[in-house]
């Protein structure tokens, strides 16, 4: 019944890669709009080491990330129904929840402390990178790590600084260097290099 | 259209704007269907950036966000016919819309306030007030929403909580402990601020006496500081606290302050 179809791969749409083993997130997410909680939790297994993965580097701290991370679902639970696929991929509505959330808690008073190690931030960055898990290896992380090489060093910083920092544009450019109001177009430059390389529609 | 507020497309999907200049775009972003696409397009290029920063997430999250949904009644949605909004809609912004707004300034909210809540909402359990707000539990579908509860207030309302409490010359620690969520919270009571240079450490103790460590206490002037404590609390016989240089050590570099036992 209508808990089958989600789990099926359902009717991709044209030119959209079939890949079978993953489930459907729009259909997941469309049978969550209806209370359907087995859905939900298929959709939970499907992304949560991702969304949490995105949450925990921009919060950093695994007990607040854990706790982002579960507002994340929750609001992405309530607010299924206004998943509009139309407007983009299931997975880029998760994240740009999850993302938000992450980056209101770290600039919340409360991490007022977070916001004084400014260029440890990047540096740790760097450690955490060699310590991720084994799925960095993955084709996916290898197409990401050679596209962001293609971007300039300062479009790169901008947008990691922007998205996985958590910081403003303004910030960015203090923390960059650059003059204030130039980093909204490295980051803006940078991303739609990334998006050219990597060969994505909007 | 104006090509300054174009430009901050890219920002925006990557949510490096502050807030007024957030709602600046997103009032430009409902008339520009080329910024609506391309937020949409630079939204999912910075997402495919997560493929490698992946990590497996505890495994009592899941549960928790499962048990949690189960109590929540999901939106309907915004037309009435489900992912069928129409393209030509202005509201709300492209590249997915986000929760209300209350929400999250409701949520901010009541973190900046709750900490000074956390033994009342213990104690009397049925209904956490809330800087003047009445929290009733959150079975009740009224018109307003009320955020989900932290996994910190989960722990509080756990029918298996179990509080251990410490007086230290004048301040109390108190750990409440859930064993089916596995997750502690501490919670410190006038707490005198930790000496220039350092920070209160909070270690767990495993059953062979060895510490490890659950989290430094934020430095807030506050009379009630609570905190999740990191790691699987049920597999532990007890919290110690300890002094250590700022920022916290790998393994305690002085003697406890106070040892708390689970029993």
């Amino acid at each position: 019944m209508v808990l089958m179809s989600a789990f099926s791969p359902g009717s991709p749409a044209p030119g959209e890669s079939a890949a079978p083993r993953q489930p459907d997130l729009s259909e997941l997410l469309r049978a969550s709009a209806r209370g359907d909680e087995r859905a939900f939790a298929a959709l939970y297994d499907a992304t949560s080491r991702r969304l949490y993965g995105l949450v925990l580097r921009v919060v950093r701290d695994p007990a607040q990330a854990e706790e982002v991370a579960q507002e994340a679902f929750l609001e992405i639970w309530r607010t299924s129904a206004r998943f509009d696929p139309d407007r983009g991929s299931a997975m880029s509505w998760m994240m740009t929840i999850a993302h938000r959330k992450a980056v209101d808690r770290v600039r919340s008073a409360e991490a007022a402390s977070r916001r004084d190690d400014t260029w440890e931030a990047t540096t740790q960055d760097r450690a955490y990178d060699i310590t991720a898990e084994e799925v960095e290896r993955s084709l996916d992380a290898q197409r990401v790590r050679q596209a962001l090489a293609s971007l300039t060093e300062t479009q790169r910083g901008a947008v990691q600084l922007a998205y996985f920092g958590g910081y403003t544009h303004n910030e960015v450019a203090a923390l960059l260097g650059i003059p204030l109001g130039t980093a909204k177009t490295r980051i803006r430059d940078g991303l739609i290099r990334l998006r050219d390389t990597l060969g994505m529609q909007s | 259209m104006n090509a300054d507020i174009h430009g901050l497309s890219g920002a925006y999907a990557v949510d490096a704007l502050d807030d007024v200049e957030r709602a600046e775009f997103e009032r430009h972003l409902g008339q520009c269907p080329e910024c609506q696409d391309e937020v949409a397009s630079l939204r999912a290029a910075a997402v495919e950036l997560t493929h490698a920063s992946v990590a497996t997430p505890p495994a009592a999250l899941r549960e928790s966000v499962l048990q949690q949904i189960a109590t929540v009644r999901p939106l309907p949605p915004l037309t009435g016919r489900p992912g069928q909004a129409s393209p030509a809609e202005p509201q709300p912004p492209a590249g997915g819309p986000l929760a209300p707004p209350t929400v999250t300034s409701l949520e901010s909210r009541r973190r900046r306030i709750a900490p000074v809540t956390w033994l009342v909402a213990a104690a009397a359990a049925a209904a956490l007030v809330i800087g003047g707000i009445a929290w009733s539990p959150w079975n009740n579908q009224g018109s307003t929403q009320q955020p989900p509860l932290s996994i910190t207030e989960q722990v509080i309302r756990a029918k298996d909580a179990q509080r251990y409490e410490k007086d230290i010359d004048g301040a109390r620690a108190t750990i409440v402990r859930s064993k089916s969520l596995g997750r502690a919270v501490i919670i410190a009571d006038n707490m005198p601020a930790a000496p220039a240079g350092k920070d209160y450490q909070i270690w767990f103790q495993d059953p062979k006496g060895a510490m490890h460590s659950a989290g430094v206490m934020p430095h807030e002037a506050k009379p009630t500081l609570s905190m999740l404590l990191n790691g699987d609390a049920s597999r532990y016989n007890g919290v110690g606290i300890t002094v250590e240089p700022l920022g916290g050590s790998q393994e305690p570099t002085s003697a406890p302050i106070a040892l708390i036992a689970f029993s």
